[in-house]
């Protein structure tokens, strides 16, 4: 039996079934409002499945969502080092020049750009130093040369034995499988329309 | 842990009106009811406990939204959820953080705000113990409210309503405690009670609140 999850309590996939090896990443495909958040929040944790299990201890996922969990007030050091401090202290200066944010540790993070603020979002994922990354459309608002710092960052992850499983609809540029979550539609889902599940 | 401590502290100091918002409510509020009651002295000094105690309720609701609504937007609170620290401490210590940015300032302000409503010297020592020991309870009682309606598009009025009935005991105790430590008489038994009530709520209700924050979330 796969996993199935919901929204709502309308159940939106059903049957899901992978699995995701060391040093390999998944990008989920899908048009919107098929899944792909429900899917990513349940693998995370912060759902309960429908049906079904997750096999890896949910203390190994770093998730990664619409929305940054950042601090306007805070200065964008100040942002890494809590998070930082919250999975056991990473090292921020690492995460700081992957994402080439170091220029503007000291900016209060409600002064930076849009894609300026996803990459300090996508820093955060070094500084958990968690195996498996699950990201929710991560180069959103991101320009080409930032999508590139993401695509080098979630490489040099994958080398260091961690995995990854992002939904996205532009091209990453690195050797990834595909799970295509239309094909696990829900049989009550098909025919009915769904707003596109953010929060 | 400690680093969500000074995180909250540090965000509502900067957010200015952390720690001056709802002292200088519980201050309005006190110096309208001077002024609604009159010149009168010994009237005043007959309502001085009940009025601190239901200013200072009213001054630590004000910001009681703010404890976890503000991170569920951002969306820091999925990721609290999912970092390795149970949500049940979290709770603990974002309701401390919000006792030590309003209930610790109304606690310490409360004397002068005595003196405005002409307390009786004797109630002074009461009027600080009883608000020290009952405002925990207040905080952890709202941010169990605040847990409860988090997600809810403008959730402060329905906060309000469900966390007021709650304070009541609190209320009733905690004004007790001053009316008699005024009049002269035993403080012991509302003092104990209060003592009991806050240490039940911080007890039992940061599990209640975790709970009611991951079915929100779903």
């Amino acid at each position: 039996m796969g996993l199935a999850c919901g929204r709502g309590g309308l159940p939106v996939l059903e049957g899901v079934r992978f699995t995701l090896s060391p040093g390999e990443a998944v990008i989920l495909r899908g048009p919107n409002g098929s899944g792909k958040t429900t899917l990513l929040r349940t693998l995370a944790g912060l759902q309960q499945p429908m049906a079904g299990s997750v096999a890896c201890a949910p203390d190994s996922i770093a998730y990664g969502g619409h929305a940054d969990g950042l601090k306007t007030t805070l200065t964008v050091a100040e942002n890494l080092e809590f998070w930082a401090g919250i999975y056991g202290g990473g090292d921020i200066q690492n995460a700081l020049q992957a994402f080439e944010i170091e220029n503007l540790r000291d900016r209060m993070a409600q002064n930076l750009s849009a894609g300026q603020k996803r990459r300090l979002g996508l820093a955060r994922l070094l500084v958990t130093r968690r195996p498996i990354w699950m990201l929710d459309e991560p180069t959103v608002s991101l320009d080409a040369a930032s999508v590139a710092l993401f695509a080098a960052a979630v490489q040099a992850h994958l080398d260091t034995g961690g995995a990854a499983l992002i939904a996205t609809h532009v091209d990453l540029g690195f050797d990834a499988g595909t799970l295509d979550v239309t094909l696990f539609r829900a049989s009550a889902a098909s025919g009915q329309s769904f707003d596109e599940a953010f929060l | 842990m400690i680093r969500l401590f000074v995180r909250d502290l540090k965000l509502a100091i900067r957010a200015g009106g952390g720690f001056g918002l709802g002292l200088s409510f519980f201050l309005i509020v006190t110096v309208l009811v001077a002024f609604g009651v009159g010149p009168d002295s010994a009237t005043l000094r007959a309502i001085a406990p009940g009025i601190l105690w239901v200013a200072a309720l009213l001054a630590c609701l004000l910001s009681l939204d703010r404890v976890f609504q503000l991170d569920f937007e951002d969306g820091s609170l999925d990721l609290l959820v999912t970092a390795p620290i149970p949500m049940e401490s979290v709770v603990v210590v974002k309701a401390a953080a919000h006792w030590v940015t309003t209930g610790l300032p109304l606690t310490l302000a409360a004397p002068l705000l005595g003196l405005l409503l002409n307390l009786a010297p004797a109630g002074y020592v009461w009027l600080v113990a009883s608000l020290a020991l009952g405002t925990p309870a207040l905080s952890m009682i709202g941010a169990f409210g605040a847990a409860l309606t988090v997600g809810l598009k403008r959730g402060g009025l329905l906060l309000s309503l469900l966390v007021l009935p709650l304070y009541v005991p609190t209320l009733i105790f905690g004004a007790e405690a001053v009316r008699r430590g005024a009049e002269g008489q035993a403080v012991a038994t509302p003092l104990i009670l209060l003592a009991g009530i806050t240490l039940g709520t911080l007890a039992l209700l940061p599990f209640a609140a975790a709970a009611a924050i991951r079915i929100n979330l779903r």
